[in-house]
């Protein structure tokens, strides 16, 4: 149980050194997106929600999670489906000089 | 049981970076978010394996009603709007940090997890308020004015004391429910005043600012739990939206505390008189100087989404084009009013993203344009960030467009650029004013061209 916090805390520090490396170089064309993209994943909220929304309680911490659940969910669907619709739209130029 | 989600957890990690680093090209973008989503679904699956849950129908009730919610706004959500539309979905997720936070009380044991729990819901309740309010400003249902008032900073120190103060008691007797509530109301008070002072043109860095924000909520809640996706997901959006934060306030040559504290462009009175005079020009009259052209450099800012110019912008272009002329867009990383919102925009309009350049880049080449093209930009063009050393935004990186042999600018009237300042590029020789609403001058241009 001691090392509970410190194995957390390890993982904390690996991922944000991970998430600046993975988001350095990405081109300024793709802002948008990418963080769009990366709304979508903060909603992974949903999956703490869930077990408290599950636990058949019917107390306060039942409806927070209840109520959790759905806001992390607008997040990640709406998150991700937004996303995909504007990479839909990034083209590259096709074929010829002035195509 | 246990060890088998845990495991799915370390997939869905891993997709989420599979999926982050695809997203850093625009040829694998797409593939990239999808490989995301996967990563989360394969998350929500294993959550809901877990044996402590034992009724289905409150999850549910959330996925329909979030699902719904989500789908028909992200379907429905005009290109011109995104910028508000991802505020408010980083107000959701940092709400719903919120709950979770103060669910997780009644498991909490150990003073670790009661400070999470209060980080959770600081972090979660400023982001949601903070969202609603960039929200309101970026869709103009509040004044994007910066709202300043005689000893804010006062009253602010006072808040964050306050949190502090409330924080500290929680730990202490987490059996009294009132330090919560003060917590709780206090967090959300404090995203309302961090975001008031701030003006339409910093938006950018705002949203990039609750951005990372979500994400950290999302962490703290995942330390509230006890939940390491939580805290991988959750840092890895944390972070990236430090690193855009930072692009931002680079782009604009100012701190962050400078973008959050100084209320910019609130009571900007410029006294500098600018040599020169402004020279307007004619539909008809532009026609002949592009028709001659043969290097045409567009640079858009955020009158181009307001006047929703980007479609007859396109058609231009394509003209411009067929009549021999080479054509790129300069792109200033600021321009707009979230971070990549011009790309965004000229996406939807069918523009090829290889066609739009990076300031750095179009920079050098500025000299061999024959005819810039400012749509609706301002401060992004202002030469007074390189020339005029008592401007408020002297030493921001700016598109040289003066460079080039003509300059038209597009421009509904005079007025100055939202931070509030004179542009001496208006009165450079070789600038013309195109005065009127950008759609219908491009949609005048292209006429003339017909």
């Amino acid at each position: 149980m001691v090392a509970a916090e410190v194995f957390l805390t390890f993982i904390l520090v690996l991922a944000i050194f991970l998430g600046f490396e993975l988001i350095n170089k990405v081109p300024a064309t793709l802002h948008t997106p990418l963080m769009s993209g990366a709304n979508a994943i903060s909603g992974i909220t949903v999956v703490g929600a869930i077990s408290l929304a599950g636990t058949g309680q019917q107390d306060l911490a039942n409806w927070l999670g209840a109520g959790a659940v759905a806001l992390a969910t607008i997040n990640v669907v709406g998150g991700y489906m937004v996303t995909d619709r504007m990479l839909a739209m990034f083209k590259k130029k096709e074929g010829g000089q002035n195509g | 049981m246990d060890n088998l989600i845990q495991f799915a957890y370390v997939v869905s990690g891993a997709l989420f970076i599979l999926g982050l680093k695809q997203l850093g090209s625009p040829a694998t973008a797409r593939r990239g978010n999808f490989i995301s989503a996967t990563g989360m679904l394969v998350a929500v699956v294993a959550a809901l394996l877990d044996q402590g849950i034992v009724e289905y129908q409150w999850i549910l009730g959330g996925f329909v009603v979030g699902g719904l919610i989500g789908a028909t706004a992200a379907r429905l959500v005009a290109m011109t709007s995104m910028p508000e539309m991802v505020a408010l979905f980083n107000g959701f997720g940092g709400m719903a940090s919120l709950l979770v936070g103060a669910a997780a009380l009644s498991t909490a044991t150990g003073t670790f997890t009661l400070v999470t729990i209060v980080l959770s819901i600081l972090i979660g309740g400023l982001t949601f308020t903070g969202s609603l309010i960039a929200y309101g400003k970026l869709s103009e249902k509040l004044s994007s004015a910066p709202v300043m008032f005689r000893g804010q900073q006062i009253v602010n120190s006072l808040l964050v004391l306050g949190i502090v103060a409330s924080g500290v008691m929680f730990c202490l007797e987490p059996a009294n429910p009132q330090w919560l509530y003060l917590v709780i109301g206090l967090s959300l008070l404090f995203g309302i005043m961090a975001v008031i002072p701030i003006g339409g043109a910093d938006m950018p860095v705002v949203i990039s600012l609750l951005n990372s924000y979500s994400g950290l909520a999302a962490c703290a809640a995942g330390f509230a739990v006890n939940n390491n996706i939580l805290i991988v997901a959750g840092s890895l959006v944390g972070a990236s939206g430090i690193i855009l934060t930072q692009i931002m306030c680079k782009a604009m040559n100012r701190s962050l505390s400078n973008v959050l504290f100084s209320g910019f462009g609130s009571g900007v009175t410029e006294t500098t008189e600018i040599e020169g005079e402004i020279k307007p020009i004619s539909v008809e009259d532009a026609y002949y100087v592009l028709e001659a052209a043969t290097n045409v450099a567009i640079i858009p800012g955020y009158g181009m989404a307001v006047a929703q110019a980007q479609h007859v912008v396109k058609e231009l272009t394509e003209i411009l084009e067929k009549n021999g002329a080479e054509v790129n867009f300069g792109i200033h990383p600021v321009a707009g009013r979230m971070p990549g919102h011009m790309n965004v925009l000229l996406a939807e309009a069918d523009v090829p993203y290889d066609q739009l350049l990076e300031m750095d880049d179009i920079n050098p080449r500025m000299e061999n344009v024959d005819v810039a093209i400012v749509i609706g930009a301002n401060d992004v063009v202002n030469p007074a960030a390189r020339e005029v050393e008592s401007s408020p935004i002297y030493g921001m990186p700016v598109i040289n467009v003066d460079s080039a042999r003509t300059v038209f600018v597009l421009k509904r009237s005079m007025a100055s650029g939202f931070a509030g300042i004179e542009n001496p590029l208006f009165y450079k020789d070789n600038t013309r004013m195109l005065f009127g609403d950008a759609k219908e001058s491009i949609g005048g241009l292209i006429r003339e061209f017909g």
